[in-house]
């Protein structure tokens, strides 16, 4: 009989794969020492300082490799320090291109603090294939993508993507935070690097700040690993545990938080106070087409414009059942303004020629009741 | 206040809600705003945590500084100290320091267009020598890791202001409790939190603590904007390590003291590197800029094919890499701690094969020479 591949629902619980040798105890133990016993200075035991590797992190960065269908596995203290490890493999007069509305934070690292160090950025419309070439020059070495992006749901064709990137010998770079590896998987798309913040989906309860990088290539896993040692920005194994623990949940919530999603975006865009609704799973998104090609649903994220600043303000002043945040992908439904919050970054010109203006509000989905969250925004949005 | 009262108090009232006298552990990633524009001073975890501020200002505090901010690691400290200079930028920094800290700024950010020259930083008239006209920094590791030099703080702190040099020491080896390097003209003081501060060996954490706002502002921006974070569970714990580090740091000086006269009168040990002894040249300098000598002893076995033998021998001293913590440890840090360091660089400092770290813990001194004295006689006990 052929074994099955267990399904990542299965490959999220764990169960008998994780179970803890000396005790039997589900789960790897919190293992907080810093530091490990030698039996011999010539050849360090598996363990030996917890910063280059520490049991708890390690369970849950091979879980991470594994669901995103990778080698190896990373976790980092927050997504921006997984994101600078992944920039630090550029060199000075190193040249990235990355897609025009990505999160703040990573569009922030690169202006202000890579762009010191000798690595240029041009931002390109990744939506079109034509935009993305232009945008390449003779030293490019990195695309970074996010798909569906942040806020916009753009949708990026990452097949394509990768292949116009390795011809040109430039590594891709996937964001795939929004989409998790239960629904899109970049790395079997020809994606060299996939990042993740893992404080969202991942972790799922807004209860822990946490990065994640998973690679195929050995070299490449050999040079992050390196950076992950060298630059330290590490995750704890206290939050490695939490966010295992997390991840036991992830098919439950993310189909849940899904389900509403998809339903509040089919309402909202039947609602007259709402412009216009981005979400990667209405019938006229103009990447829908693309997106149930490479990902297998259109995730919890879902953004709307409500016209004008003085409308959005209403609307966040007059909820009741989301949280007023920043960040996304907990249990919590979440409703943040972008303009103001992740996207804040960005300079203002910037954000009103992507079409982050100021009637642009953002739901996460989290796992309350549908009607419970429509009955509180369309009270909101005065209907 | 004296410094051990601060240590005690640190947390204390910051939770007005509940009285807890433990300041609470805030997982929370993200906090709701009581409006638009509103907030309660903490947006998102990354940026500002309850519990990882409760920390920074603990150790603001009894630095001297005006704010502290606490990383993952050690050297997500020392990586984020980095990203304040510019390619092209020159530092100047001790020659005998951490191994990681050595591999990031040769492998790393060499790369990236920052030179560095390493040279002896015990004082000035050693450091002058290596000044160029675009030098930004002196990076001083006081006393050193592993060979325990010690440098005049107040001399180099001088030459930094009248040379515009930023002057950073890491100050992993003493802590706060024994020397305050902002107060002698240091800039910012990086730490290990790892080691002393934590002190347990069961958290990782760095710090950097700035003394000017102008500095603080900077390194705030990069530490929200590179994102390498402690955690809150790691913040809590690194507190209450604080409450206890004036007692650990006093106790394990004593006993590391009394380590150290033993092995100098040992005949399987051929030179001990502790600055307590009257004999250390550092000596007279850290009785004037701080208030011990610390609790890390390096000596020399009569040969490097001595120490795998030493080392099982061992057994109540733990051969591990760090330091700092309730345990006592023990590294060979030409093979551990300083192997990323071209063999050529240690052999030039000393950092040879024969060469054995040791971190004095919280154990009995009677017991900790006894496993040394049998260790050391060869006699497998």
């Amino acid at each position: 009989m052929n074994r099955r591949r267990p399904s990542p629902a299965t490959r999220c619980v764990g169960g008998r794969t994780e179970v803890d040798p000396t005790t039997g105890a589900l789960g790897t133990p919190i293992v907080m020492a810093s530091t490990f016993h030698q039996e011999d200075p010539g050849r360090p035991g598996p363990w030996e300082y917890t910063r280059s590797g520490n049991p708890t992190r390690h369970a849950v960065e091979t879980l991470l490799a594994e669901l995103e269908g990778g080698t190896a596995g990373f976790a980092f203290a927050s997504g921006m320090a997984a994101t600078t490890a992944v920039l630090s493999l550029l060199n000075q007069g190193d040249h990235v291109v990355a897609a025009q509305d990505l999160y703040g934070g990573t569009f922030r690292a690169l202006t202000a603090v890579f762009s010191r160090f000798g690595i240029e950025a041009t931002f390109a419309d990744a939506t079109d294939p034509d935009a993305l070439a232009r945008a390449f020059r003779s030293n490019t070495r990195m695309v970074w993508l996010e798909t569906p992006s942040n806020p916009l749901l753009h949708v990026t064709d990452l097949r394509a993507c990768a292949s116009f990137a390795r011809e040109r010998g430039a590594l891709t770079v996937v964001d795939n935070t929004f989409m998790t590896p239960l629904r899109q998987h970049p790395l079997g798309l020809g994606v060299d690097i996939v990042v993740h913040s893992a404080t969202k989906f991942l972790g799922g309860h807004s209860d822990l700040v946490a990065g994640a990088v998973v690679v195929s290539d050995p070299d490449l896993a050999q040079q992050v690993g390196y950076l992950q040692n060298a630059l330290g920005g590490v995750l704890s194994p206290h939050d490695s545990w939490l966010l295992a623990r997390g991840i036991k949940t992830l098919k439950a919530r993310y189909d849940t938080e899904e389900a509403t999603a998809q339903e509040l975006a089919r309402r909202l865009d039947e609602h007259p106070a709402v412009e216009r609704v981005y979400y990667p799973g209405l019938p006229d998104h103009p990447g829908a087409g693309i997106h149930a090609a490479q990902a297998s649903g259109p995730g919890a994220v879902l953004s709307f414009d409500v016209g004008s600043e003085e409308a959005a303000l209403r609307v966040l002043q007059a909820v009741e059942v989301p949280a007023v945040a920043v960040s996304l992908g907990g249990v919590e439904s979440i409703l943040s303004y972008p303009w103001t919050m992740s996207h804040a970054a960005m300079p203002p010109a910037h954000r009103r020629a992507l079409g982050i203006g100021p009637g642009l509000l953002r739901l996460s989905a989290g796992l309350e009741d549908v009607e419970d969250l429509w009955a509180d925004l369309e009270r909101a949005l005065g209907g | 206040m004296r410094i051990d009262t601060r240590l005690v108090r640190a947390g204390l009232g910051t939770d007005p809600q509940t009285g807890a006298v433990s300041t609470p552990i805030h997982p929370s990633a993200t906090f709701a705003h009581p409006g638009l524009g509103r907030s309660t001073g903490f947006d998102y975890s990354r940026t500002a945590n309850p519990t990882r501020r409760v920390l920074e200002q603990a150790l603001a505090e009894v630095e001297g500084g005006v704010r502290a901010f606490a990383f993952p690691s050690g050297m997500a400290a020392l990586t984020t100290l980095c990203l304040l200079f510019r390619p092209g930028d020159h530092l100047v920094a001790s020659d005998d320091l951490y191994g990681g800290t050595y591999r990031l700024l040769e492998r790393v950010f060499r790369e990236y267009g920052l030179e560095v020259t390493y040279t002896d930083t015990t004082a000035p008239e050693w450091v002058e020598p290596a000044l160029r006209p675009n030098t930004r920094a002196l990076l001083v590791e006081n006393p050193t890791n592993p060979l325990l030099k010690v440098a005049d703080l107040e001399a180099l702190g001088r030459l930094a202001r009248d040379r515009g040099l930023v002057f950073v020491v890491d100050s992993t080896f003493l802590t706060p409790y024994l020397q305050r390097p902002l107060e002698l003209g240091a800039d910012i003081v990086v730490h290990s939190a790892t080691k002393f501060l934590g002190g347990h060996n069961d958290l990782l954490a760095g710090i950097l603590v700035a003394r000017e706002p102008e500095w603080a502002e900077r390194i705030e921006f990069l530490h929200n904007t590179t994102g390498a974070v402690l955690d809150p569970f790691s913040s809590w714990l690194l507190v209450r390590s604080l409450k206890t580090l004036a007692v650990r740091v006093e106790h394990q000086c004593r006993t590391a003291e009394k380590v150290a006269r033993f092995l100098l009168g040992h005949p399987g040990v051929t030179r001990v590197y502790y600055p307590g002894l009257p004999d250390h040249p550092g000596r007279q300098i850290l009785e004037r800029q701080a208030r011990g000598f610390g609790a890390m002893v390096s000596f020399r076995l009569r040969g490097a094919h001595e120490v795998p033998g030493f080392l099982e021998r061992l057994r109540l001293v733990t051969f591990a890499e760090s330091l700092g913590g309730a345990e006592t440890l023990v590294t060979v840090p030409s093979r551990q701690t300083h192997c990323d360091m071209p063999s050529e660089v240690r052999e030039r400092l000393g950092v040879t094969d024969d060469l054995v770290r040791l971190s004095v813990g919280l154990e009995g001194s009677e017991d900790l020479i006894e496993d040394l004295d049998r260790a050391l006689q060869g006699e497998s006990g």
